[in-house]
């Protein structure tokens, strides 16, 4: 029983804690919308573009990680100092580095993160290609022509069949 | 019998791959603020309150600037590291509290008035260091994280080795261990002390 009470504890106490830290996020927002909601939906929109690097796979707008509200307050500051999205997009770049871009920039660096599919792709095509070719090519050498001698057998074989 | 060296070959070629992002480590992620100047702050010392420390106080000698907090778990690992270094290498380590009071997740800041939080944030760094030793020159504490930004900081512990002319010239992410003290920090030192 008194096992029981303690998971039940625990798991709660496990729970809790990500319902709560949602709860905290969701009138963070609540909040700010009633305050400005154009500043607001631009917030959504950037933070959509940018990765928390705390919980690595979220966006700054879905991570309730406590850097990632940090972030969403320094861009609502600079939303509100009326700088531009490309301008808030540099300022965390110069200091995360293009991890922080959710979708990696195309250039040198990230060609093959880019190209890597496209090749894989191409190369999976040209060897299926190449595979075909080959069974077609296999194929025509057995529908070769039969020699003189080899008719004659055939002709035989099928004479057998004819009158069994 | 080609064609299976083919498909055996295309096999350990995945599994090196794999092997090696395996080894990696995530959090590990390179700073672009490697091989520029140390951004600019001013903030109050732990050590003297009403007198602030800045980058450029430091300029003319290589430095580390270590971010630390004391709810900082593997802050806990990296200290006793921290203390036997800073006795040896013969360059200053400035400490960088970060978020002290907030960071922590146990205090409603609502309730909290600014004054409030800074004199706790002071009286938890202090006993920290009590506690544990004092391997920082000074302590600059970054009560609401905004010199934590400018430096990219995501994950405390971090540590960056600055320049005599204030260029960052690497950054440590995670607590340091003697293994990375004599691969990675005590090289490029002993090239910033030249």
């Amino acid at each position: 029983m008194i096992v029981r009470a303690l998971f039940f504890a625990f798991f709660f106490a496990a729970i809790g804690v990500p319902i709560s830290a949602q709860a905290s996020s969701a009138t963070e927002a609540a909040l700010a919308a009633a305050d400005d909601p154009v500043a607001e939906k631009r917030l959504q929109a950037l933070s959509k573009e940018l990765r928390c690097l705390v919980c690595q796979n979220e966006t700054i707008a879905d991570s309730n990680a406590e850097l990632a509200s940090d972030l969403r307050r320094e861009i609502r500051g600079m939303i509100h100092q009326g700088q531009s999205d490309q301008e808030i997009i540099d300022f965390m770049v110069a200091r995360y580095g293009d991890f922080v871009l959710y979708r990696p920039q195309v250039k040198g660096a990230t060609l093959l993160l880019w190209g890597g599919p496209l090749v894989l792709l191409l190369i999976g095509v040209s060897a299926l290609f190449i595979y075909l070719r080959r069974r077609a090519g296999r194929v025509g050498d057995t529908a070769a022509p039969l020699s003189a001698e080899e008719e004659s057998r055939l002709a035989a074989l099928l004479k057998e069949t004819d009158h069994p | 019998m080609n064609r299976y060296f083919w498909i055996l070959g295309a096999f350990a070629a995945l599994a090196v791959l794999l092997a090696v992002g395996l080894g990696l480590n995530p959090r590990d992620i390179p700073s672009p603020l490697v091989g520029k100047p140390a951004p600019a702050f001013r903030l109050a010392m732990l050590e003297a309150p009403d007198k602030t420390f800045g980058p450029e106080d430091m300029r003319g000698q290589p430095w580390l600037l270590n971010v630390w907090s004391s709810w900082c778990v593997s802050c806990r690992d990296e200290h006793p590291v921290l203390v036997q270094m800073s006795e040896k290498i013969g360059v200053p380590i400035i400490g960088l509290n970060y978020k002290e009071v907030r960071g922590d997740g146990e205090f409603d800041m609502g309730k909290l008035s600014a004054e409030a939080e800074r004199e706790l944030a002071q009286k938890r760094a202090n006993a920290w260091l009590d506690d544990r030793g004092k391997p920082y020159k000074l302590t600059a504490m970054d009560i609401d994280g905004r010199v934590g930004i400018d430096y990219g900081v995501y994950g405390v512990p971090e540590t960056y080795l600055i320049d005599k002319d204030g260029v960052i010239r690497m950054k440590y992410t995670g607590p340091i261990n003697p293994e990375a003290l004599q691969k990675k920090i005590l090289p490029l030192l002993a090239e910033l002390k030249q």
